[in-house]
């Protein structure tokens, strides 16, 4: 993993002094709310509905167990004794004091971690496969390249008041497990004949406006990458729309330019950019490649697994993976318990994770954009001590991927933004499909809740998409199906006329139910039963 | 239809309610404020000691004002998801 040097560590720390005087400053009335907020904001704190939340960024996704011990203790001293993992590999906590904010923002520091970038218009916290490093299908590990993003883009003096937010995915893999067609930058890490490379697609996104990416580079040598990243960048801040913030992402300058004529200018500006060698030297790269070394593997370590226990051998065939060392797996560890909260960890679980993570997995854990963590690099040998552990903690249910491992926004329990609630909907469904075997015969199913149309429950990206709306103060549903961020990206389509909080439960359950009697074979997911016969048996379910 | 004036507590982010002679966690304490508004709003923003005041349209119950809207009364209560969280555990 990643350590902070010198300067990474000097940057944190001065921000939090920085801060402190800033939210002294506003207490003491010497600066307005108008004046705060925007400082605020860069720090990661928001006013929500019952309090201020702070959003702590989790650079793609990785962790040590130090600071996942950290956050637990933030949970208990700062919060109210638990945490959300959130859609971008970040953590949230919901009720957090402004006049505490500076001692945790000190506390995070010293296990190199922060909350700058993780609101306003800057280039957000760079996201990337949860199995990085680990996975067997990747070309290298991308989480060098997505670190190297991280501090070109901290404090970026020319990106720091962008037209909008600005997200990056980066990915090594063909198999899209970071969604890098839904960002406003996806990168995947690709062999080309010449050497490594990225192919790089450009305004993907969801929200308001949802638009897959468009591919304005076969390939760029990781040499270039950020001088290419700084063009687009450069490209954007100069002619996004600052006058009207549903138009200000990059999708829409893509779209009203053409993706011919946007890359042309990316491409034009580049040639201007490219000699001015902004990109990092050789040794940079081999420097930060070199703190992503592979863990200490324990070469003797056995493939074999005894599956005698039946529900070890379920969790196992549904929330184990594939690890490039031989003898190693990949385990995630669902936070979609039955009746939970999606994304939702206590204090204590996350000891308990940090603990098993320094035990049974090279002290590294993963956050991932579906709200669940994962164990990178365990030995086979481990894996039901450690899942006995997991069991015992509420930790090891078997569903990934599966119709209960939903994606939930906060909504309107927590969200100010929020038009309807999403957690008590995903916990409904979870209820309604509780049990294990219609989950397995129903196999692969992803269904994601956003309380909003800002889609942070990535609903566009459903096989089943579940939007809250306002309908004269009450709470509706819109349901949409068809959606996938993985490599066969797709946004989900509108079914029909939305429904009540009960209504939504009983319509997913008539739509699976249908899937279960039209499909082709146990074998043929849902969302290849909708590709291939579209949206009208569903509808004829669901409306009749 | 009886109007509350609402906000969050500029320290703690906590979300209280004008009672009509001062703030209070309790939705039960609200009060309605009247035609008078514009300089109630004015007062608390000129004051700023409370983030966010916002206007709020309810309906006077029994058990105190029940806000119109359910965001409304999701602030006042606290999280559906978790009412051991909520300021009057349910």
């Amino acid at each position: 993993m990643y350590r902070y040097d010198q300067y990474d560590q000097s940057i944190v720390d001065s921000r939090v002094d920085e801060f402190r005087d800033q939210v002294a400053r506003r207490l003491a009335g010497e600066i307005t709310e108008d004046q705060f907020k925007p400082l605020r904001l860069m720090n990661g704190l928001y006013l929500q509905l019952h309090a201020y939340m702070l959003r702590v960024a989790v650079p793609y996704g990785t962790l040590s167990g130090t600071q996942m011990r950290m956050l637990a203790h933030i949970a208990r001293r700062y919060d109210r004794g638990y945490g959300h993992f959130t859609t971008r590999q970040n953590i949230q906590y919901n009720w957090i004091k402004l006049a505490e904010a500076p001692d945790l923002l000190a506390e995070l520091a010293t296990v190199e971690m922060h909350a700058i970038q993780t609101s306003g218009n800057c280039i957000r916290n760079i996201s990337s496969d949860q199995f990085a490093g680990a996975a067997a299908d990747e070309v290298v590990d991308p989480r060098p390249y997505a670190e190297l993003l991280r501090q070109w883009s901290s404090f970026h003096p020319e990106f720091s008041f962008l037209p909008r937010k600005f997200k990056i995915a980066v990915t090594a893999s063909d198999t899209d497990r970071a969604a890098i067609q839904l960002h406003d930058i996806g990168l995947q890490l690709v062999r080309g004949p010449d050497g490594l490379g990225f192919k790089v697609w450009v305004g993907g996104g969801m929200g308001r406006t949802p638009m897959i990416g468009h591919v304005v580079r076969k390939f760029i040598p990781v040499a270039q990458y950020l001088s290419y990243c700084e063009a687009i960048l450069r490209v954007y801040n100069r002619y996004g729309r600052r006058d009207n913030i549903y138009k200000a992402r990059i999708k829409i300058l893509v779209h009203e330019l053409g993706a011919a004529e946007f890359t042309r200018q990316v491409e034009a500006e580049w040639t201007l950019l490219e000699p001015l060698a902004l990109d990092a030297p050789q040794a940079e790269h081999d420097r930060i490649i070199a703190q992503f070394a592979e863990p200490d593997y324990d070469r003797a370590a056995t493939d074999t697994v005894d599956r005698s226990d039946p529900d070890f051998a379920l969790w196992l065939d549904q929330n184990v993976h594939a690890h490039k060392q031989p003898g190693y797996a990949i385990a995630t560890i669902s936070l979609k318990p039955p009746g939970g909260i999606p994304g939702d960890a206590t204090a204590e679980q996350m000891d308990l994770i940090a603990d098993l993570a320094e035990r049974f997995a090279h002290d590294e854990i993963r956050v991932t954009h579906s709200q669940n963590l994962v164990l990178v690099h365990v030995r086979k040998a481990d894996l039901h001590a450690l899942w006995t552990a997991l069991d015992a903690a509420g930790l090891a249910t078997p569903n990934l991927d599966l119709v209960t491992d939903i994606i939930a926004c906060p909504g309107l329990d927590y969200c100010a933004l929020a038009n309807a609630r999403s957690i008590p909907v995903a916990q409904k469904i979870a209820a309604r499909f509780a049990d294990l075997d219609r989950q397995h015969d129903i196999g692969e199913l992803k269904i994601k809740i956003s309380g909003c149309i800002n889609a942070c429950g990535h609903h566009h990206a459903g096989h089943i998409g579940i939007l809250g709306v306002d309908k004269k103060g009450e709470e509706a549903y819109q349901l949409s199906l068809g959606g996938s961020a993985a490599e066969d990206t797709s946004l989900a389509k509108i079914l029909g006329p939305a429904f009540s909080e009960a209504g939504v439960v009983d319509a997913v359950e008539k739509v699976i139910e249908a899937y279960r009697a039209v499909r082709s074979g146990p074998g043929e997911r849902f969302l290849d039963t909708y590709r291939r016969l579209g949206a009208d048996p569903f509808k004829v379910a669901v409306y009749g | 239809m009886i109007r509350l004036l609402t906000g969050n507590i500029l320290e703690t982010g906590d979300v209280v309610w004008w009672t009509g002679a001062d703030w209070s966690l309790a939705l039960a304490d609200a009060v309605d404020v009247g035609a008078d508004t514009d300089t109630l709003l004015a007062k608390t923003i000129a004051a700023e000691r409370i983030s966010d005041p916002t206007l709020v349209d309810a309906e006077p119950t029994a058990e105190g004002p029940r806000p119109r809207t359910m965001r409304e009364r999701v602030r006042g209560a606290g999280p559906t998801v978790r009412p051991d969280l909520h300021k009057v555990p349910a």
